[in-house]
């Protein structure tokens, strides 16, 4: 320890996650600021403070032992697995769609939450599951047990971006598992061979989402008209972008969703590539130091959990930067940390919270070797 | 645990491996999400950016200020006035019944405006506004802008209205205003067409001098929101305003023929002799053109098309009669030409036979020359001298006197009529000309159609004896040819004409005495029905009685203006154009003498147009309102009794006037019960002694 001004405590914090969330987060709330017309209210201020309360409880999170979140596993898993069958059934008596409980303080979405308890669970089972196993049937079937009945819930919802998302996880997960590659390249092939068969099976509305995807200007003024006007916001931003406070197509409205899944958009026309650059890198360093910390795990678990945790946040960003730059079909998926909502900060805050978990506990291994 | 061991570090190994792969691909992916973004911001970022600025930046035109039309003195005949006013956008509106609901309430719109903004609402094409009201007052205006965030669609604007002072007397001469068809974008796509407020002539001189008093619109740069809110203004570019338009026409002439024809159906056509200047051209009853340019309801529009006195039709140019006896001064011009001495005489007993077939004049005039023949409007004579020359010869002076002929003028469409020679028969009917077809052509009958502005034309003519070209924009005075007549020969025919009116002729009634100022002119009536018909008096159904029309000049002695009235089944030349002429030629010369025998007349009628109109209208909309069951009908001595009472009044009785079509299912005792005891002076002929 180097004596200095700086406390010990605050020192030792893992700076290399926490500064590119800072980054993220505070960015976000300049832009939120900038897309409510230059106001704190409704969006920036209270991103901010929800954004500080729920980095104290993943600071908190990071206290709790690897062991703890290995025996909580199962039953954090359990748990969500019911809450999203008490959504499925509140949203059959009310007939319509339902994605979250409100428990009064707040409006709990339990498929948010699957998305890393998804990564936990089968991080944990490949870590109960003995290394010979790894070739065997079991290692294969009860994974994909685990993934499906969440992901077939959440799909009935409906919410195919998050059913997406949490398919993707479970499967990284399997994936890093060592399950042999056959099995996934297999896997895509078959998947690349459905395709045509999906698009016979699909209803015609389906099939008009993925054609205006293709083609986003044949739709002007229904989904097309948010990528199209997405697009505008990006390709006029430029390369320095019009300037803070300075985005006509967020001030005047054009772009829909500009504040929730489109800030990116939002952020793009004011601050140009550079912003986007910038905002880029800051989520690389995010997944970079994820994967870190699970090259640096002595056990499976770690590993597994780390590196599917980065991965997650990974296609969060990602999936959401195609859908707004229109590289991939409109699904609802927020920008992580940067888009105004408090379920997706949470569910990446908790996921903060575990890796600076396994950090410590492979630090402390460190200091005992 | 050894083999344990191994495995462990094997997977530890692979997972290692894999990571890396998997970090790769994210590599990848950044990098592709990096080029994309660069693609848009960089590669097509002028693209873009115009894609951008044309969704922040709206040009809106501001319609320009239409010239008015103005009379020779400068007097407006149109005129625009500032107003408040509010449109509805169709592709905006959410719900046409909500919206139409609040605007009811707070508008006070009638049921019949609803229905016409219903039927335009439909017709529209999305883009195209669709006129909710205007000259709003300014509470209105107010109170509708404070709840605009619930009506989507609905546009307040604050603009420009066409206005015309005098109203019905001018609408057949301007026409009206009307936003634009949809034709008319389609066609030229130009986007002043659809702008709110924006107005393009419809009829009349609106219509053809549309370019002329449309200006250049100016535009404002603004920036507004995606819902089409408006932030702030950029730029601004004035209008440019159109021309004025100054017509050769005396608007109070105009406004005192119109009123003057009173409940007739006719037309008046004044000239001045000096260059061919239309000083007037009415025809009546019409439209109020205020009222068009609102767009008219259902109702209004049934009540002017099926009214048999056509008020949608300009008579003065559109209308063709058989000229009747007022082109026998134009066939003695011929006769003169072609070697017949004015003192020549025809004895007439009565008619004149030819072959089988007798044809009869109105009298037994005995021996006639040329001048007692016009004064008598003796048929005989003409028979006997339009037989002798051959018609083709009468004909020829008939064109030159401006009969059959179409003219320059700025309106949408003017007939010209027939002037028949036997050529026209042989090619219009394959059979060669009878000499029955000239007898009947002499006396202006058979096959000789004119418009009621040629006969003002050929008496502008027969009163120069110049070669004249009517014109309706003023403008430099035009190079005027004489007419191949010898002065002689017109002499005959000024005296011929001249003693009609003041010498024991057909007209001695409409004499003008105003300090020595008299006028001369020709009677005529034209027939309906066949002559063996009768010539139609009162006990003759509206539509079956004949024509009356006059044509004159005035002063008698040295010709200054020049007339024709024709007063649709008015009867008798002498009787309902005549009295017509006179009145409206004397307002030329002492317009005070002349309003104050029009304000007595129109007592008799029921008030001004405009007080007229708006009784039938309301007598009109309450019978609907009671044809469609939304009201009881009203008791026949009710108090909307006196509203509907003038015109019916006229219906048994008086001369002057035709039956009014909403009155036509009327009761017959309810109308003569209804008849004020004013309405007497009606029915002498509209004589009335200074």
């Amino acid at each position: 320890m180097r004596p200095g001004i700086i406390p010990a405590p605050i020192l030792n914090l893992p700076w290399p996650l926490l500064l590119p969330v800072i980054f993220v987060a505070m960015f976000g709330c300049v832009v939120l600021y900038s897309a409510s017309g230059g106001h704190l209210q409704p969006w920036a201020f209270s991103q901010a403070m929800r954004f500080f309360i729920f980095l104290g409880m993943a600071l908190m999170l990071a206290n709790i032992r690897r062991e703890s979140w290995k025996s909580m596993a199962f039953p954090i898993y359990g748990v969500i697995c019911v809450l999203l069958l008490i959504v499925e059934a509140f949203g059959a008596v009310k007939g319509g769609s339902q994605r979250w409980i409100d428990l009064g303080i707040i409006r709990l979405q339990p498929s948010e939450l699957m998305k890393i308890a998804i990564i936990l669970a089968i991080a944990r089972l490949y870590d109960l599951l003995p290394a010979g196993e790894i070739r065997g049937w079991h290692a294969i079937w009860i994974p994909l047990a685990m993934i499906g009945f969440p992901a077939g819930l959440v799909l009935l919802q409906p919410d195919l971006g998050t059913a997406t998302m949490i398919i993707a996880g479970g499967l990284t997960v399997m994936f890093l598992a060592g399950l042999p590659l056959r099995l996934f390249i297999g896997g895509g092939l078959a998947a690349l061979a459905a395709l045509p068969v999906l698009w016979f099976t699909m209803h015609d509305y389906q099939r008009n989402r993925v054609l205006i995807f293709l083609d986003p200007e044949s739709d002007p003024l229904g989904t097309g008209y948010h990528i199209s006007q997405s697009k505008i916001a990006i390709g006029s931003g430029g390369f320095f972008g019009k300037g803070f406070l300075h985005g006509s197509q967020s001030h005047l409205e054009y772009l829909p969703e500009g504040h929730t899944d489109f800030v990116f958009a939002t952020m793009f026309e004011e601050w140009g590539l550079i912003g986007a650059t910038a905002l880029i890198t800051a989520y690389f360093l995010i997944v970079r130091y994820a994967m870190n910390v699970a090259n640096q795990a002595p056990d499976k678990f770690g590993r597994l959990l780390a590196s599917g945790l980065g991965c997650t946040i990974f296609y969060y960003f990602s999936v959401n930067m195609m859908m707004v730059m229109g590289l991939a079909p409109v699904v609802g998926i927020p920008l992580p940390m940067f888009s105004f909502g408090g379920s997706a900060l949470m569910t990446l805050m908790i996921c903060f919270g575990m890796l600076m978990s396994i950090d410590r506990a492979n630090k402390r291994a460190g200091q005992f070797l | 645990m050894g083999r344990q061991t191994v495995t462990e570090a094997t997977q530890r190994f692979s997972f290692t491996r894999r990571s890396l792969l998997l970090s790769a691909a994210q590599l990848s992916v950044g990098g592709l999400l990096v080029g994309r973004a660069a693609w848009l911001a960089i590669a097509q970022n002028e693209k873009y950016s115009l894609l951008s600025e044309s969704n922040r930046v709206q040009l809106t035109l501001i319609p320009p200020r239409r010239g008015w039309i103005i009379d020779r003195h400068g007097q407006p005949i149109a005129k625009n006035r500032a107003d408040f006013r509010v449109d509805l956008i169709p592709d905006r509106v959410t719900s046409l019944d909500a919206v139409l609901k609040t605007l009811t309430e707070i508008l006070d719109l009638s049921f019949d405006d609803v229905e016409r903004i219903r039927s335009d609402f439909e017709k529209a094409a999305g883009f195209q506004p669709v006129q909710v009201a205007d000259k709003l007052e300014w509470e209105k205006f107010a109170a509708l802008n404070l709840r605009l965030p619930e009506l989507p669609g609905v546009m307040p604007a604050r603009g420009m209205s066409r206005d015309y002072p005098e109203g019905a007397a001018v609408a057949h001469l301007v026409g009206y205003v009307g936003a634009a068809s949809a034709d008319q974008y389609k066609e030229s796509r130009d986007p002043l067409l659809i702008t709110p407020g924006f107005k393009v002539g419809k009829d009349g001189l609106e219509k053809t001098m549309d370019l002329y008093m449309r200006g250049k619109p100016g535009a404002r740069r603004s920036e507004v929101t995606a819902r089409g809110k408006l932030v702030r203004d950029l730029a601004m570019k004035e209008d440019i305003a159109g021309k004025t338009l100054k017509l050769t026409v005396d608007a109070g002439l105009q406004a005192y023929a119109a009123r003057r024809l009173g409940r007739e159906s006719g037309s008046v056509v004044v000239f001045d002799c000096t260059n061919g200047d239309i000083l007037t051209m009415a025809s009546m009853p019409a439209y109020d053109p205020n009222s068009f340019t609102d767009g008219i309801s259902h109702d209004e529009w049934d009540m002017l098309s099926l009214n048999d006195h056509l008020p949608l039709m300009n008579k003065s140019l559109q209308a063709l009669y058989p000229p009747g006896s007022t082109v026998k001064p134009m066939a003695t011009i011929a006769f003169q030409r072609h070697g017949i001495s004015p003192q020549d005489t025809v004895f007439c007993n009565g008619g004149y036979r030819l072959g089988s077939r007798f044809f009869r004049c109105e009298g037994h005039h005995g021996a006639v020359d040329m001048p007692t023949a016009i004064m008598k409007s003796c048929n005989t004579y003409f028979y006997t001298m339009g037989h002798r020359i051959g018609y083709d010869k009468i004909a020829e002076v008939a064109r030159e006197l401006g009969l059959g002929q179409e003219f320059t003028l700025p309106f949408p469409s003017q007939r010209y009529g027939t002037v028949p020679d036997s050529e026209w028969k042989l090619r219009k009917f394959k059979k060669p000309w009878g000499q029955f077809d000239t007898l009947n052509a002499s006396i202006g009958q058979g096959y000789v159609l004119t418009s009621p502005f040629q006969l003002a034309v050929m008496a502008l003519r027969i009163a120069t004896g110049k070669a004249l070209m009517p014109r309706i924009i003023a403008g430099p005075q035009p190079h005027v040819a004489p007419l191949n007549i010898p002065p002689e020969h017109l002499a005959v025919v000024h005296d011929g004409m001249n003693r009609v009116v003041n010498a024991g002729g057909t007209a001695t009634r409409s004499q003008i005495n105003l300090n020595g100022i008299t006028m001369a002119g020709k009677t005529g009536s034209a027939q309906v029905r066949g002559l063996s018909g009768g010539r139609g008096d009162m006990s003759t159904p509206w539509k079956y009685r004949d024509h009356a029309l006059f044509v004159g000049f005035a002063p008698a002695d040295n010709p200054r203006y020049a007339i024709a009235v024709v007063v649709d089944h008015g009867i008798a030349g002498a009787r309902a154009a005549a009295p017509v002429a006179k009145d409206v030629l004397t307002y030329l010369f002492d317009p005070a003498k002349a309003m104050a025998s029009l304000l007595a007349l129109e007592k008799a009628w029921g008030g001004t147009i405009k007080e007229r109109m708006e009784r039938e209208t309301t007598a009109y909309r309450a019978q609907k309102a009671v044809e469609r069951g939304e009201a009881p009908p009203p008791p026949p001595a009710a108090e909307d009794l006196g509203a509907m009472a003038p015109s019916a009044s006229s219906a048994p009785a008086a001369t002057t006037a035709g039956p009014v079509p909403s009155m036509t299912a009327a009761d017959p005792t309810t109308a003569i019960t209804g008849t004020p005891p004013t309405s007497a002076p009606a029915e002498t002929n509209g004589k009335v002694t200074p």
